[in-house]
């Protein structure tokens, strides 16, 4: 029987640094590799003897993409160890800054990396030939998501503004409300985009797939919320390490979540399946004329989820900027004890956990940190096997391309998942 | 330079936000990209072109075997190699590892550290190969890569700031955080680049874009001690986002404060 291999040596638009080998033979797949080779850069090690104050700037190092993600868990889970209570007015400016790390990231996915794949060009630049328009909205929306980051945080990549407790400065009425034209226009533009997105040919498949995220009461989750399963599971994030693990495989140098041995999936479409119910009514109907609802599977989908989260993000940033009133304080004043805080928020990537032991002057003695792409990385090579017999029939070229696409559904951020590494996989 | 110079954008040890920044020009992204050859630029296209190319950006520092060997042919092949980012320029974040004991940091991330070949240090570029301009920041400051960019494309050299963030404090008018709030600010001794954010959010500057030209570190740690600041927060100060540039390395070791204080390695069996 014939055998063959998809190799992609370095892939691109990802961010960080991995390759790709899928073995077949015949219509088999007899193992996909995702090999990690981005270097090690040892956070959970360099945290330790820091002040707990320092978490927030130093996480967010981790990733030049969603360092607010890094920021908002860091400062929950220290919150947490130290007892402190933000007011409702600093938690809506979470929010707000959380939807503009949102917009930014996922319209960047959604039309400078995984679009092109669905016209067959190399890169933004390519798609801007063909469909000028919508290429030029996508970059106003996205500069839109930065400019909230610029406004509120100081700046788009590591924002300075975050503290634990609060910010440092709160924003005046006048410097969010200045948002807002731009804002009402970018609902309608994203709308569009959304719209544009239900045209690309997606591949026909679908997996039933465990999916984790956080779910609030009476809000599309961001900052706060039981970690829940579509299997039925609903924690606090202080239980996480109980029901999900870091496995370390005989045959394998890799370092994977589970939850209870089997194979997850977080970031949009498991935050959209599981709290579908949560959005806007604007983000639920653009969905449904988009052609989403909460029993999509398909993974390439993952797309158009964005497209729906970023109308959710576009919406909420416009409530919390109408509804804003500057606090008496811009954040509540920390005093150092000893303790164990965690906390889980969602990253535009997925579920992202931290957890650290304080020490009576409020050094960090040990921190655990869990990105969404270690989560999903079991997820991302299954996806591959069970895309075997469709990548076996397509020309070489075409199934590496392919393949890759659909590595980009989870949009990894290999520079977030500091703990993986040359991760193998084989069932022969 | 030629009218439509070939770029390459190269990574090493790093968090992707430098070369982030150059999608993040959403103004000036299509005109940039008309205006250079993209040869190499895996974050955002598939497009693969062999050098020599006429500018590499490089972000990241060295921190593997094979980066140096990296490193030394990206050099060869390009006619101008311009370091972007505090990782790059000093060894970033990552340069903590230099000050602590490298197997027993791996020790407390990875279950086997053994699988992985990981150098003790990180350092920065210009350790390696010669660099002909230096892009400074923790993110760097997208204007400042527009101005390299636009200065290369069009042959002159860039004009890039060489005075302190105090500078840039006092020309935007904002009241001075130490003398007002005797808030620790590095802005004395840092690069100017950032436009003095830190001071317009009411902190002190935490030094990301590293320190200027001759930095008088010693006198500005002495007031930070005048002022109650324990020594240790004045060690970890200067130790963050380019603990190896080497006015900062050295002033930070003198107060201490990035000693490990271990506990046992619990994420180590993950």
């Amino acid at each position: 029987m014939s055998t063959k291999t998809i190799n992609v040596g370095y892939m691109s638009r990802v961010e960080g640094e991995a390759a790709l080998t899928i073995k077949l033979r015949g219509d088999d797949v007899v193992s996909a590799e995702l090999s990690i080779f981005e270097p090690p850069r040892l956070f959970e090690a360099m945290l330790r003897g820091r002040l707990y104050s320092e978490a927030p700037d130093m996480t967010a190092r981790i990733c030049g993409i969603c360092p607010v993600a890094y920021q908002m868990s860091s400062c929950h889970a220290m919150e947490d160890a130290l007892g402190i209570t933000i007011s409702p007015e600093i938690r809506a400016l979470r929010r707000l800054l959380y939807c503009g790390e949102w917009i930014e990231s996922h319209v960047l996915h959604m039309v400078m990396l995984h679009a092109p794949d669905f016209f067959d060009v190399p890169d933004v630049a390519g798609l801007a030939q063909l469909h000028p328009e919508r290429v030029k909205d996508a970059l106003r929306i996205k500069k839109l998501g930065n400019s909230i980051l610029r406004v509120l945080g100081g700046r788009e990549i590591h924002p300075i503004n975050v503290k634990v407790g609060g910010f440092y400065k709160a924003p005046t009425r006048e410097d969010l409300t200045s948002l807002l034209p731009e804002l009402n226009w970018a609902l309608g533009a994203a709308e569009e985009l959304l719209t544009w997105g239900q045209t690309f040919s997606y591949p026909d498949v679908a997996h039933n797939y465990l999916h984790v995220a956080l779910c609030h009461p009476n809000e599309y989750p961001l900052n706060e919320g039981k970690i829940v399963s579509s299997a039925g599971l609903s924690i606090n994030a202080s239980d996480y390490e109980q029901h999900f693990a870091e496995t370390h495989e005989e045959r394998s140098n890799a370092l994977h979540t589970t939850h209870r041995g089997q194979t997850m999936f977080c970031g949009p479409l498991a935050r959209f399946v599981l709290n579908y119910e949560k959005l806007p009514t604007r983000a639920k109907e653009a969905a449904t004329r988009a052609g989403v609802n909460p029993n999509c599977r398909n993974p390439f989908k993952s797309l158009l989820v964005r497209g729906v989260e970023t109308i959710f993000a576009l919406d909420e940033a416009i409530r919390v900027v109408e509804a804003y009133e500057p606090p008496t304080r811009a954040f509540e004043t920390a005093t150092p004890r000893a303790g164990v805080g965690c906390a889980a928020t969602e990253a535009p990537r997925g579920l992202l956990y931290h957890r650290y032991h304080l020490d009576d002057s409020g050094l960090i003695t040990d921190a655990k940190i869990v990105p969404p792409t270690s989560q999903n990385q079991r997820v991302m090579e299954e996806d591959l096997y069970r895309m075997g017999k469709m990548l076996a029939a397509l020309p070489s070229e075409t199934a590496r391309k392919r393949a890759e696409q659909a590595i980009r559904n989870y949009d990894p951020c290999i520079s977030c998942a500091t703990h993986f590494l040359d991760l193998r996989v084989e069932r022969v | 330079m030629s009218h439509r110079p070939k770029i390459a954008v190269w990574k090493q040890s790093s968090c992707d936000g430098c070369q982030l920044s150059l999608l993040d020009c959403e103004d000036e992204l299509l005109a940039v990209l008309g205006a250079v050859d993209l040869a190499y630029f895996p974050e955002a296209t598939s497009t693969e072109k062999k050098g020599p190319y006429d500018v590499s950006l490089v972000e990241g520092s060295i921190t593997m075997p094979h980066d140096v060997e990296r490193i030394k042919k990206i050099r060869a092949e390009s006619k101008v190699l311009v370091t972007i980012g505090a990782c790059a320029t000093s060894g970033g974040i990552q340069a903590l590892r230099n000050f602590r004991n490298h197997a027993e940091m791996m020790a407390i991330v990875y279950a086997r550290p053994d699988y992985i070949q990981s150098l003790a240090t990180s350092t920065p570029i210009a350790d390696h190969v010669p660099v002909d301009y230096e892009l400074r920041g923790c993110p760097i400051s997208k204007e400042q890569l527009l101005e390299v960019l636009t200065a290369l494309v069009n042959g002159r050299s860039p004009r890039l700031p060489r005075h302190p963030v105090c500078l840039e404090c006092k020309i935007k008018g904002h009241v001075c955080v130490m003398v007002a709030h005797q808030t620790p600010c590095l802005g004395p001794v840092t690069h100017a680049g950032c436009g003095a954010l830190c001071p317009g959010y009411s902190r002190g500057c935490y030094g990301c874009f590293g320190p200027s030209d001759d930095p008088k570190t010693s006198p500005l740690a002495k007031r930070f001690l005048a002022q109650g600041v324990p020594a240790e927060q004045v060690g970890r100060l200067f130790l963050t986002f380019n603990a190896n540039a080497p006015p900062f390395k050295a002033e930070g070791l003198l107060h201490g404060g990035v000693e490990s204080k271990s506990a046992p390695p619990t994420n180590g069996g993950k």
